[in-house]
């Protein structure tokens, strides 16, 4: 596999000082190192190995074990997101309404595939897990605005709007 | 003292159809017009009915509007709250009459439910205890610690016949008890609410409408079995779920209903939320356990369970929302009450997340033992644009597809398993005529093998090769021997995978091969997918009659595939066609379609 190449880390004193608080909050508390992932995701954007580092020496968890947890579940990230989300819902309800179509059209549009970003930082894309407003399917959200009952033919109009 | 409320939703559903801002603007428009201290504003939980949102009910009428825009909220504060007048163009249309309105119970969306676990939602505001407190919130919870001894809860529990609503089914009386029989200086309870099967949300729409019930419901489980600490692991992807529950459990604490001496008694219990990180297999239970304590949700074998061994190895009990949801009822209601409704071994209700190619879209609460064929025809509305019903998908990537043969059914734990489905969590997808079966099992194989958590080898390499024989198949490259491969391949799968996940993730195939295999043949046999959605089997036919013959095709395709006499109708050599469609969006007199 072709390496990619890793945008640099770019995480200010103020972002440290932050994370450092989280920490040490959650010192002593059982099962403290999801809910601080958690928040130095907030707090970064995305968990890359600098941070999971700073994490690992906080809590004095191996850097392997937190690395570990990082890639296991799909809402930790280690690469930057988009200035502007976008997730697409393949949920069930979603799918058999068309929601892969909807998908195939973005990554034609976009140039990138699914959890990948474009290279001017401006989009990235995820395919979620069913986020509930099985009501309006299909469905895509761009950050906090949903899009809903979608049609192929929609998707260039609405990134026309970012 | 209100004149009027207007309950608007505030559930996932609406809000992503606008409904903030429809609340806000209502909130604008009642003090233009001086209405703020007649009419108050409640954001709800779920109405159910979420295709029509966002929604907006104004009492005392009980007028039901639909698909409210925010352009709409003057007319209704001008018209309604102000004059009186029920602005009948935005009503939902089923309930006009000619001389007035429908009561909801009397429309067909709602007339065959019956709202246990959903009683609350979209009555009551959810961020607000007093609300709660005045539809007998707590009540249960004062009972149970004040008249009840630790074994007659357990025992209403029981007799009440509530089974486990996450999708087993196991008895939760019995479970209660092995909670309560386990030895140990710490017990603790947690509630579910990982509700990972895409396209269910019904344990989220509870919270979001009625956190509290979980609340209660959980407190009394810890008097039970004897357990002073909670933890409820909830989806990160709900966000407004989570705050109503973080809203929820501030105010359960401010009124002592959570902490120390709950009701003056000796008893004291507190709550804790954990988020989930997204991981299907958290959903499991001793996975979702290891993941609380902060690791890699990875299942580990049964026995020991949770009863005895579960958060940091001390005895746990853990039950779903939904179930939960049902307990308050059974202790005011008693367990006679409950066990009256549903059939003779499934008792109570069952909410249903209804989606996938029907009208009304939605959440419905069921008695058990009603048929498919009520929920889909009745309830849900139907079928849109008069296709024909193929198969219902019941449990998720866990459960299987249900025939039009079936529809008779009556739904409850074991009639499902026995037609090769199971209850699940209670997503519910209807699928039409347009709808491959070789592809939706391939959906959920895709779904499984991306979140097998790869402890076990059945589990972890088997659904890779089960997508991977799936994919061959809708290719068109599969053979008659692949269809028993992926059949045997199954049941291997199914008897010796670690956990749930695994046991289950073979459903999807198992019952499509059962109902449907007929389609797989077409896709191996005559290289033809019926349904047009594989695309590697798609092709592209002129209809004879409609073509006029303009060669306006020809001329669009790439590759020369298509040939004729002008004015006489043309033909498409599907061995040259590269199925690009070039020629279909070509076409004026819509002659061309995909086969």
């Amino acid at each position: 596999m072709e390496e990619k190449k890793r945008m640099p880390f770019k995480g200010t004193k103020e972002q440290e000082q932050q994370l450092m608080e989280v920490i040490e909050s959650y010192k002593g508390t059982d099962g403290a190192v999801i809910p601080v992932l958690h928040a130095a995701q907030d707090i970064y954007g995305y968990l890359p190995i600098e941070v999971q580092t700073m994490i690992a020496e906080g809590l004095n968890v191996p850097l392997a074990e937190i690395y570990g947890i990082v890639t296991f579940y799909t809402q930790f990230s280690i690469n930057p997101k988009g200035q502007y989300k976008i997730g697409v819902c393949l949920g069930t309800a979603c799918y058999v309404k068309g929601s892969g179509d909807i998908l195939e059209k973005i990554k034609e549009l976009l140039g990138i595939d699914v959890g990948e970003c474009t290279p001017d930082g401006k989009f990235s894309l995820d395919a979620t897990r069913c986020i509930g407003a099985c009501g309006l399917a299909p469905v895509m959200t761009i950050n906090d605005d949903v899009y809903g009952r979608l049609t192929v033919d929609d998707v260039a109009d609405i990134f026309s709007k970012y | 003292m209100y004149r009027g409320h207007v309950l608007c939703c505030g559930g996932t559903g609406c809000t992503s159809s606008g409904s903030e801002a429809i609340i806000n603007e209502m909130e604008a428009q009642l003090k233009a017009n001086g209405l703020e201290n007649e009419i108050k504003v409640i954001k709800t939980g779920c109405f159910g009915l979420c295709a029509l949102g966002p929604i907006m009910v104004v009492y005392p009428e009980g007028a039901f509007y639909s698909r409210v825009k925010v352009e709409d909220v003057k007319e209704i504060v001008e018209e309604h709250l102000l004059k009186g007048r029920i602005v009948t163009r935005l009503l939902y249309q089923e309930t006009v009459e000619d001389d007035g309105i429908k009561s909801l119970n009397e429309v067909d969306f709602y007339k065959k439910q019956h709202r246990v676990a959903l009683r609350n939602c979209g009555v009551i505001d959810p961020e607000n205890i007093d609300e709660y407190i005045e539809a007998d919130g707590y009540k249960a919870l004062g009972k149970v610690l004040t008249e009840m001894t630790r074994e007659e809860v357990i025992d209403e529990v029981t007799k009440s016949g509530l089974r486990g609503r996450g999708g087993g089914g196991f008895p939760t009386g019995l479970k209660w008890k092995f909670a309560y029989n386990a030895k140990g200086d710490k017990k603790f309870v947690a509630c579910n609410a990982d509700e990972g099967d895409p396209g269910a949300f019904m344990d989220r729409s509870i919270l979001e409408g009625d956190p509290h019930s979980v609340i209660e419901a959980m407190a009394i489980a810890a008097y039970a079995v004897g357990a002073d600490q909670g933890y409820i692991y909830i989806r990160a992807e709900y966000p407004i779920a989570v705050k109503r529950l973080e809203i929820a459990i501030g105010q359960a604490r401010a009124y002592g209903l959570l902490g120390k001496n709950i009701f003056g008694t000796d008893f004291s219990f507190d709550l804790e939320l954990r988020l989930g990180a997204g991981a299907f297999v958290c959903g499991e239970e001793t996975a979702l356990m290891t993941s609380i304590e902060g690791k890699r949700g990875e299942p580990r074998p049964r026995p020991p369970f949770p009863a005895n061994q579960g958060l940091w190895a001390k005895p746990t009990l853990l039950n779903n929302v939904e179930t939960y949801a049902n307990i308050t009822q059974i202790i005011n209601n008693g367990a006679e009450w409950f066990s009256s409704i549903g059939t003779e071994k499934s008792k109570g209700t069952k909410v249903f997340a209804l989606g996938g190619k029907i009208n009304n879209t939605g959440l419905v609460e069921i008695p058990m033992g009603t048929t498919l064929r009520e929920i889909i025809e009745e309830i849900g509305g139907g079928i849109p644009d008069g296709k024909k019903f193929k198969a219902a998908q019941t449990g998720g990537p866990s459960g299987g597809c249900i025939p039009a043969a079936l529809m008779d059914t009556p739904i409850d734990y074991d009639s499902l398993i026995q037609i090769g489905s199971m209850m699940g969590s209670g997503g519910l997808i209807v699928m039409d005529e347009d709808n491959c079966m070789v592809d939706i099992a391939k959906f959920f194989l895709e779904f499984t093998v991306d979140e097998s958590c790869g402890k076990c080898a059945p589990c972890r390499i088997g659904t890779k090769r089960l997508l991977e024989i799936l994919t061959k198949i809708t290719d068109g490259k599969g053979t008659m021997e692949d269809i028993d491969r992926l059949e045997e391949l199954a049941y291997t799968i199914k008897n010796s995978s670690l956990c749930g996940l695994g046991q289950t993730a073979p459903n999807p195939v198992l019952s499509t091969l059962r109902y449907f295999r007929d389609e797989y043949i077409a896709h191996v046999k005559d290289k033809t997918c019926p349904a047009g959605v594989c695309k590697a089997l798609s092709r592209y036919v002129i209809n004879r009659e409609k073509c006029k013959g303009c060669s306006l095709c020809s001329r669009q395709c790439p590759v020369g595939a298509i040939s004729g006499k002008i004015k006489e109708p043309f033909v498409i050599d599907s061995d040259k066609c590269i199925k690009c469609g070039a020629c279909m969006e070509a076409c004026k007199f819509g002659a061309i379609y995909k086969k």
